[in-house]
């Protein structure tokens, strides 16, 4: 009786609708803690965890100058060690200049093509991955705090709006399993509460570390559903609101997951 | 990409076995996957690895398709004096690779 009050007045305050959380804070999971021990072993030895070459090629690439302008990312932003130190947990971010929901990929292109003159990376590529989980790397541990008010409300009405709709073949919406069914097997695997806090992650299945766009676009495929192509807003969006729903998970880039 | 990663203790008390820890960059390709276009992808493994220290093979493996992606290889080795690790591979294209690790006998 007490819960139906609170969603009648949670519906009455209007403007908090998206401050409504499904699952309550103290009730978030990472991901890892759904996983084997084999798979946590992995995932805390920084030497088993495969995903710590991307890292050091990132480091490598961070303080590569670009061809065409001569500067790298330390030209600008110095030791990543000190600048990028909780900056994942923020992202994705609205950036003023490109007027849209960035996420760290995004983020690194922008600065590649504006400050460096270089070309943008492809997404999935391994220098793009590997700058990311080097970059991601910097904040593990830090706590996931998205913004979502002012210009980036819009985008993560976007994203939460996809995250409850039905999708493809199976009909089915992310709020279904990652809501209503974790903890549950479905098949071989146990079902994640889906907090995006190990990303980029390296994972098993996939043999390479991968960004969190191809997750979501795994999961959508998964359900037989139409994939927007790696870099879309959509995907940018439905991360925002991931990020948002997983706030307060420590960082654990680079994870490992099955 | 770094072509490994490779861990050992900073100081190896003398005589005494110390654990050596090695994660090869390699996508062995098991021979049994299709490309997009339905072209078999060639197996690629690492086909042998060789571990010398000072010169004497203490380690060596033959790797085959059953291996996962980035290999991670953990094994023991006792030293009685200070020297090189020296770690040599060659992947079923003939690409080698090598990596070295001093290490510092007390």
């Amino acid at each position: 009786m007490l819960r139906v009050l609170a969603v009648v007045l949670a519906c009455c305050a209007g403007g908090a609708t998206a401050q409504e959380r499904v699952l309550p804070l103290s009730e978030l999971r990472s991901g890892v803690t759904f996983a084997g021990s084999n798979v946590r072993a992995m995932q805390a030895d920084d030497l088993a965890n495969a995903g710590m070459l991307w890292v050091e090629r990132g480091e490598k690439l961070w303080n590569a100058a670009a061809e065409s302008s001569g500067k790298s990312c330390t030209s600008c932003h110095g030791e990543a060690q000190k600048s990028m130190r909780g900056v994942a947990a923020s992202y994705p971010k609205f950036d003023a200049n490109a007027g849209a929901v960035l996420d760290i990929e995004a983020r690194i292109n922008d600065c590649r093509t504006r400050r460096q003159q270089a070309s943008a990376l492809a997404r999935e590529s391994e220098d793009l991955l590997a700058l990311t989980a080097f970059v991601a790397y910097q904040s593990r541990g830090a706590h996931l705090a998205v913004s979502i008010d002012g210009p980036a409300r819009a985008a993560f009405e976007r994203g939460r709006e996809f995250y409850f709709t039905r999708h493809g073949q199976m009909n089915i919406a992310c709020t279904q399993c990652h809501d209503q069914n974790w903890g549950k097997r479905l098949l071989a695997e146990t079902i994640s509460q889906g907090h995006p806090t190990a990303f980029p992650a390296y994972r098993l299945e996939w043999q390479s570390l991968g960004s969190l766009q191809r997750r979501l676009r795994a999961c959508l495929f998964g359900i037989r559903a139409e994939m927007p192509p790696p870099g879309a807003p959509e995907l940018t969006e439905l991360e925002l609101y991931v990020a948002w729903r997983a706030q307060g998970l420590p960082i654990e880039a680079p994870g490992v997951r099955r | 990409m770094p072509d490994a990663r490779i861990n050992i203790p900073a100081e190896v008390p003398r005589g005494k076995p110390f654990e050596v820890r090695l994660l090869i960059r390699h996508p062995m390709e098991t021979g049994y996957r299709h490309d997009d276009t339905g072209k078999q992808i060639p197996r690629n493994v690492v086909a042998t690895l060789t571990c010398r220290y000072n010169g004497e093979v203490v380690f060596a493996a033959r790797m085959s398709p059953g291996i996962a992606a980035n290999p991670y290889l953990r094994f023991f080795v006792t030293a009685r004096e200070s020297g090189e690790l020296a770690f040599d591979w060659v992947d079923d294209r003939g690409v080698r690779g090598n990596e070295r690790a001093t290490v510092n006998v007390v």
